[in-house]
C-alpha cells in the first residue's frame, strides 16, 4: 500500500467550540490510484488532502506514506518528506510570478544538488511534456490559465513525486480546459504511475478517477467506511 | 534556480519596495559618514596642531602657580624625580615622550635669566626600565608621533614649538636669543653661571615666549649648582592629542595626586569641543539609525513577506524547509544593507566634502575607511530589522494557499 491512514481525525478549536473536520478516517490506497475526494463544502476534503500531503499535523490516528509515519513526524521530516514525495496542483495555481514558466518548474529541483545545466534539462523535458515548449520563458502574467495550470502540473510531476495531492485544480477553468487538464492528470497517472488523490466539487471531474471517495461532515460516505482496498 | 537566484529575481520583481526600503537607510548611513567624516578629519587636524606645538602637559608641584603655562615652573617648589618614573612605569597610552625640569632665576653678571635644568632625551632614553616601559619606542612614535603626511596642513608654529632636545653635555648649555642678545653671547661662548663655567653649545631660535630669556644646562648640573639633591620644578609631557581629549590628564592626576598638572590644549580647544560635539552627535544619529533604520527595514521586510504570504507558502508546500525561506528574506535584507551602505557613504562623503569648511573649517575628502564601516554597519541594522518578519515568514503555514481558496 502507498497511502494508509488509521482512525484519522482532525479537531479544530474554532473560539469555544470544537469541530470535528475530520472522524476516524481509516483508508488503504495503492499506489497508481486517482483518487477522487467529493463531498459539500465543509465536509472535510480539503483537511483530509492537508493531512495527507503533511501540512497539517493530525489530532490522533495515523497516516503512513510510502511505509513513513507523518502523524508524529517533525516540521523538517515533513518538508523532506514532501520535497521526495509529493506534488501539489491547486486550484488557484501557486506559481512563483516574477519566475518564468521554466523557472517555476526548476523551483523544487533547486532543493536537489542538480547542477544548473541539469535542472534546465529536466525542467525543459517536463515542460515540453505538459505541451508548453513554446512558453517556457513566459511569466505566469503572461500565460493563459489553462498554460498556467499545465506549469503547475509540470512543477508538481518534476520531481518524480510518488504521489500528487490536487485540490480542485480545475475550479479556475472552464469546462474545455478542465477537461484537458483532467486529461493530462489521467495520462501523468497512468503514464508516469504517479498516484494521484484530487479534491474536486465536479461530478464530471470526480469520474476521471478510478475510486470515489465521498465526505460527509469529516466522515467517508457509509458504503466507503472501514478499511477501502482499491485496485 | 538557487535561492540567490530567486533573491536577485525578486528583488528586480519589486523594484520601488526595494528602493523605498534601501532609500531609509541610505539616508541615515550618510548623515552619520559624513558627521564621522568631518570629525575624523577634525581629530586629525587637532592632533597634527598638538603634535607640533610639542610638550602640551605640565605637571608642577602642589604650590606652583599655573598662570602661565611657558613660566610655571620658575621658581616653583619641587618635586622629587620620581615622579618621572612613576608617569613611566604607569605605561599611559597617549604619554609620547616627557622631560624632567628644574629651573630657577639667577643673577649672571647684571642680568637674571632664567636657569633651566632638563634631561637630553638620549639620557632619558638609557634608562632601563623607561626603555623597557616602551615610552622611547616604535610603538609610541606610531600612536601620535609627528608624520610628515602632517606637514602640508599648515598647523606648525616655530614659534609655540617646544620640542624636547635631544642631547647636552655636562659643561653646555642651549641659550635663549634675548638673552644671548643682552650677553653678547655666540655658539662657542664661555659663560660663568654660579661659578661653573659652561661652553655655549646653540643659541636658540627666538620663540617670544619667556623661553627666550632661558639658558639651558644639564639637569644634573644644575642640581648640583643649586644644591637641590634629586629634585625638579615641573616634568613637561608631549602628550597625544587624542589621548588628551579621552582624559588624559585626569588618569595622570590619578598617578600624581599630590601635583598640578595643566596643558596647552586650550589652544586647540575649540577644535577639541567641536570634535566631541561631532562625535556626540555621531552618536546620537548612530542611536536614531538603528531605531529608524532598523525600523524601516524591519518595516519593509515585513509588508514585503505579507505580500509573499502564498509564494512563501507555496515554497513551504513544495519542501522548502524554514531555514531556506529565513535565507530568502535575510538574504534580501543583507543585499539592501549592502546597497544601502554604499548609497549612504558616497552621500555622506559627498556632505562631508561640502560641509566640512563650513562646520568645521576643514577640508574633508572621501575616507576610504568608512566605506566599510557604513557597509558593515547598513548591513547589520538591515539584518537586525529583519529577523522579526524572517522568523515570522518562516512560520506561515505551508497550506496558506490551499486555505485561502
Amino acid at each position: 500500500m502507498l497511502l494508509i491512514t488509521n482512525n484519522l481525525s482532525k479537531q479544530y478549536k474554532r473560539r469555544d467550540t470544537i469541530v470535528d473536520a475530520l472522524k476516524d478516517v481509516s483508508l488503504e490506497i495503492e499506489e497508481g490510484s486517482f483518487v477522487t475526494i467529493t463531498g459539500p463544502s465543509g465536509s472535510g476534503k480539503t483537511t483530509l488532502l492537508l493531512a495527507l500531503s503533511g501540512l497539517i499535523r493530525p489530532t490522533s490516528g495515523q497516516i503512513i506514506i510510502n511505509n513513513k509515519h507523518l502523524e508524529n513526524a517533525s516540521d523538517s521530516e515533513l518538508s523532506n518528506f514532501r520535497k521526495e514525495n509529493v506534488g501539489f496542483i491547486l486550484q488557484s495555481f501557486s506559481l512563483i510570478p516574477y519566475l518564468s514558466a521554466l523557472q517555476n518548474v526548476m523551483v523544487p529541483l533547486a532543493l536537489i544538488n542538480h547542477s544548473k545545466q541539469k535542472q534546465i534539462e529536466i525542467a525543459r523535458e517536463v515542460i515540453e511534456l505538459v505541451g508548453l515548449g513554446d512558453r517556457m520563458n513566459h511569466l505566469p502574467r503572461e500565460l493563459s490559465a489553462g498554460q498556467q495550470q499545465r506549469v503547475a502540473i509540470a512543477r508538481a510531476v518534476v520531481n518524480k513525486p510518488k504521489i500528487i495531492f490536487a485540490d480542485e485544480p480545475t475550479g479556475n477553468l472552464d469546462p474545455d480546459l478542465s477537461t484537458e487538464i483532467l486529461s493530462f492528470m489521467k495520462n501523468i497517472n497512468k503514464d508516469m504511475g504517479i498516484t494521484i488523490l484530487m479534491v474536486t466539487h465536479s461530478p464530471v471531474a470526480a469520474d476521471f478517477g478510478n475510486l470515489k471517495i465521498k465526505l460527509s461532515n469529516g466522515e467517508l460516505s457509509s458504503n466507503l467506511k472501514h478499511h477501502i482496498v482499491l485496485n | 534556480m538557487n535561492l540567490y537566484k530567486i533573491v536577485l529575481l525578486e528583488m528586480r520583481q519589486r523594484k520601488s519596495q526595494l528602493i523605498s526600503g534601501i532609500l531609509a537607510i541610505t539616508l541615515g548611513i550618510g548623515i552619520i559618514v559624513g558627521i564621522r567624516s568631518i570629525s575624523l578629519v577634525s581629530e586629525k587636524a587637532v592632533a597634527i596642531n598638538l603634535d607640533n606645538l610639542g610638550a602640551n602637559i605640565l605637571v608642577l608641584p602642589q604650590g606652583a602657580s599655573v598662570d602661565n603655562y611657558y613660566s610655571a615652573d620658575i621658581d616653583a617648589p619641587t618635586l622629587s624625580e620620581d615622579y618621572v618614573e612613576r608617569i613611566v612605569t604607569s605605561t599611559l597610552p597617549g604619554v609620547d615622550n616627557l622631560s624632567p625640569k628644574l629651573t630657577r632665576r639667577v643673577d649672571v653678571g647684571k642680568e637674571k635669566v632664567v636657569l633651566t635644568g632638563i634631561l637630553p632625551k638620549n639620557e632619558l632614553a638609557s634608562k632601563p626600565i623607561w626603555q623597557t616601559s616602551g615610552l622611547m619606542g616604535e610603538e609610541l612614535k606610531a600612536s601620535c608621533g609627528p608624520n610628515p603626511a602632517n606637514e602640508s596642513h599648515g598647523y606648525k608654529d616655530e614659534k609655540l614649538q617646544r620640542k624636547s632636545i635631544d642631547s647636552i653635555g655636562f659643561g653646555d648649555c642651549l641659550i635663549g636669543s634675548s638673552i644671548a642678545t643682552k650677553l653678547q653671547l655666540k655658539e662657542g661662548s664661555k659663560i660663568k653661571i654660579l661659578e661653573h663655567e659652561f661652553t655655549v653649545a646653540k643659541v636658540l631660535t627666538e620663540t617670544g615666549t619667556i623661553d627666550d630669556d632661558r639658558i639651558f644646562a644639564h639637569l644634573q648640573t644644575v642640581q648640583d649648582l643649586l644644591k637641590t639633591g634629586e629634585q625638579i620644578s615641573a616634568i613637561e609631557i608631549m602628550g597625544c592629542c587624542n589621548a588628551i581629549s579621552e582624559g588624559l590628564l585626569g588618569k595622570l592626576r590619578n598617578i600624581l595626586p599630590d601635583t598640578k598638572i595643566t596643558t596647552i590644549g586650550q589652544i586647540v580647544s575649540t577644535q577639541i569641543e567641536t570634535n566631541k560635539l561631532m562625535n556626540r552627535i555621531s552618536l546620537i544619529f548612530l542611536i536614531i539609525i538603528f531605531v529608524v533604520g532598523g525600523i524601516s527595514i524591519g518595516n519593509s521586510m515585513w509588508a514585503n513577506a505579507n505580500q509573499r504570504k502564498k509564494e512563501i507558502g507555496t515554497l513551504r508546500m513544495i519542501g522548502y524547509p524554514k531555514s531556506k525561506i529565513y535565507f530568502l528574506l535575510l538574504s534580501k535584507a543583507t543585499v539592501m544593507g549592502f546597497l544601502g551602505g554604499i548609497f549612504g557613504y558616497m552621500i555622506g562623503s559627498a556632505i562631508a566634502y561640502f560641509l566640512g569648511p563650513q562646520l568645521a573649517g576643514i577640508n574633508v575628502h572621501p575616507l576610504p575607511i568608512l566605506l566599510l564601516w557604513s557597509v558593515l554597519l547598513s548591513v547589520f541594522i538591515s539584518l537586525l530589522g529583519a529577523i522579526i518578519p524572517a522568523y515570522a515568514a518562516s512560520r506561515f503555514e505551508p497550506f496558506t494557499n490551499i486555505q485561502e481558496e
